[in-house]
């Protein structure tokens, strides 16, 4: 009797443990056009609690196979991601493609090591990788805990991209370009050409405040070739899939006032402690702007100084 | 000898390198090693009247976190600041910079900039002509989101190096006629950490920054920096000194590659 009252308990919790997972298993994940998979992120910062899934991630299913854009901000999202691929298709994961080096787009890598499985992002990627990854597993320690980050791996890719590539899905071609430093020194986008969807990586926010890492003047200065891409619609790496070219036109306002403020600051002496007031008229047109507004306000005063 | 300092705290920041360094600055203070280490065991006294060290309180951008340091002993005091030390406790390189100020230039004040890799106390030290050392501190929390200690653009940061920049700034109330002037020098260098391995060859790449800066107004020394790797990159350094009606003024900056970079700029007399 005690016995099988054991055994009935230990089912049980068995039972529990197979169903919170299962619960947990799968990203929600949208279809937006044919074959086109988005889960989208919050806007927050990366905590133990939404555990890093800030960033959009998606895959797009070709003929033979997939491919994967970003894996989210840990091994566990990125294991949710694979799971939302395997509940819709059994097609090898061809490529995943990191659309930059931010920890909420990489973090999950590591979910997705196996043969078969290229690693594809910019020319410049396994350098920022090397130079940040450490700081990044440390530093989101903090706020995502040890059980989230213990787990993780720097994957650094292997085919790199400057200036452009294709790669094939099977009936389905995808256009990578590599652009100069921008929102990072390693933006990659990826087009779609059947449906005319854009992955824009970081270099497209919408709703969440604008992330400066990179080069003001050069993001500025990708605006206008990034518009003219031949897209319907754009998954932003933050914000919802919106339509292309419309969906860039906050970005840039944001942008150009914060380049335009910062450089009256620089003009009329003021020491880089007073950056935190540019783009103030920004503020209610964004979330998290004070989690980001100084610091982009600071990178962009560190370089239009130089001007 | 302050320049090998320098190169036993990288070399420390290495070993330390995979300690997740959150939990460290929780668990023990570095100050009493640092002291050790930096200022020989010197007894450090009070520095409140002596010294102010001003940072936000969150560093915004990891890479880029303002620091001021301003002396604040009263005019009628006969002691002077010789130098200002300023320590990162929990950083990889620990000793950020130090400063010498020149013997007639009255420096009162230096800003920079620098790298904070973690939630730190910041110590400012300085030591007067009375011979002791006077500490003041303040207390930084590292940035979040994707912020690193890292350069935001590498090849442009390579691309720059070399160049110097000299900019004087007009004071309201102040000017020519107190002859107290404030200016800024940029010298452009990617200050690299070197805490990075190189991906083929997992070797970490070296450091390469600028650990010798001086300045002067014609021949006279107005600040010299032994600087580190906390430093950000494209070091920056605005101060306030007073003239000697110098008609030049002077930069001498060297980097642990052995580039000497010099230049030399009009003053402007207007004072702007």
């Amino acid at each position: 009797m005690a016995r099988a009252a054991l055994i009935m308990a230990a089912l049980a919790m068995l039972a529990t443990a197979t169903a919170s997972r299962a619960q947990q298993q799968e990203l929600p994940v949208n279809s937006i056009v044919d074959g086109v998979f988005v889960h989208n992120g919050q806007t927050a910062q990366m905590t133990r609690e939404n555990g890093g899934a800030i960033a959009n991630v998606g895959f797009i299913v070709g003929e033979d196979a997939v491919a994967v854009i970003d894996t989210g901000g840990s091994l566990r999202e990125g294991r949710q991601l694979m799971a939302a691929i395997r509940a819709r298709t059994g097609k090898p994961i061809r490529y995943v493609i990191n659309t930059h080096g931010h920890p909420d787009h990489v973090f999950g890598n590591g979910a997705f090591v196996q043969n078969g499985t290229t690693f594809v992002g910019h020319a410049n990627l396994p350098r920022a990788l090397a130079a940040r990854g450490q700081f990044y597993l440390d530093a989101f320690r903090r706020t995502m805990g040890d059980q989230l980050i213990d787990e993780i791996r720097i994957v650094p890719p292997t085919l790199l991209v400057s200036g452009s590539l294709n790669l094939d899905l099977g009936a389905r071609t995808l256009v990578l370009r590599a652009w100069p430093a921008a929102h990072s020194d390693c933006d990659l986008t990826v087009l779609d050409e059947k449906t005319g969807t854009l992955f824009a990586g970081d270099l497209v926010f919408l709703a969440h405040t604008p992330v400066l890492d990179g080069s003001i003047r050069g993001w500025l200065g990708v605006l206008g070739e990034l518009g003219a891409l031949p897209a319907q619609r754009v998954v932003p790496g933050h914000g919802p899939v919106s339509g292309w070219p419309a969906a860039l036109a906050d970005e840039r306002r944001y942008l150009q006032t914060l380049a335009s403020d910062v450089r009256g600051l620089v003009t009329s002496g003021k020491p880089i402690t007073a950056a935190g007031t540019a783009a103030g008229s920004e503020r209610s047109r964004w979330e998290l702007f004070d989690d980001f507004n100084t610091r982009n306000a600071t990178a962009a005063f560190s370089e239009i100084e130089w001007e | 000898m302050p320049g090998s300092l320098f190169r036993l705290s990288v070399v420390a920041g290495l070993f330390l390198f995979g300690a997740p360094p959150a939990r460290a600055a929780e668990a023990n203070d570095p100050w009493p090693g640092l002291v050790q280490d930096i200022f020989n065991n010197r007894p450090m006294n009070d520095g409140s009247d002596v010294i102010a060290v001003e940072m936000p309180s969150r560093a915004e951008d990891a890479a880029i976190v303002p620091v001021t340091l301003r002396t604040k002993l009263s005019p009628g005091d006969s002691r002077q600041v010789l130098s200002i030390t300023l320590v990162i406790d929990q950083n990889p390189a620990p000793m950020a910079a130090k400063f010498q100020l020149g013997p007639d230039a009255k420096v009162s004040e230096i800003s920079t900039r620098v790298r904070v890799n973690n939630y730190t106390d910041v110590h400012a030290v300085a030591e007067l002509s009375d011979g002791k050392l006077y500490m003041t501190k303040t207390y930084v929390k590292a940035s979040g989101g994707c912020s690193a200690p890292a350069a935001k653009n590498a090849d442009e940061a390579k691309g720059r190096l070399g160049q110097m920049r000299y900019r004087q700034f007009g004071r309201a109330g102040e000017g020519s006629a107190s002859g107290a002037r404030e200016a800024q020098i940029m010298i452009g260098h990617p200050n690299n950490s070197g805490l990075q391995m190189d991906q083929v060859t997992q070797l970490y790449v070296p450091a390469f920054f600028v650990n010798e800066l001086r300045l002067w107004q014609d021949d006279s020394l107005v600040l010299t920096m032994e600087g580190g790797i906390s430093i950000s990159e494209d070091p920056n350094i605005r101060f306030t000194y007073v003239s000697n009606g110098a008609k030049t003024f002077r930069a001498e900056a060297k980097d642990t590659e052995g580039h000497v970079f010099q230049r030399e700029w009009k003053i402007d007399d207007s004072g702007i």
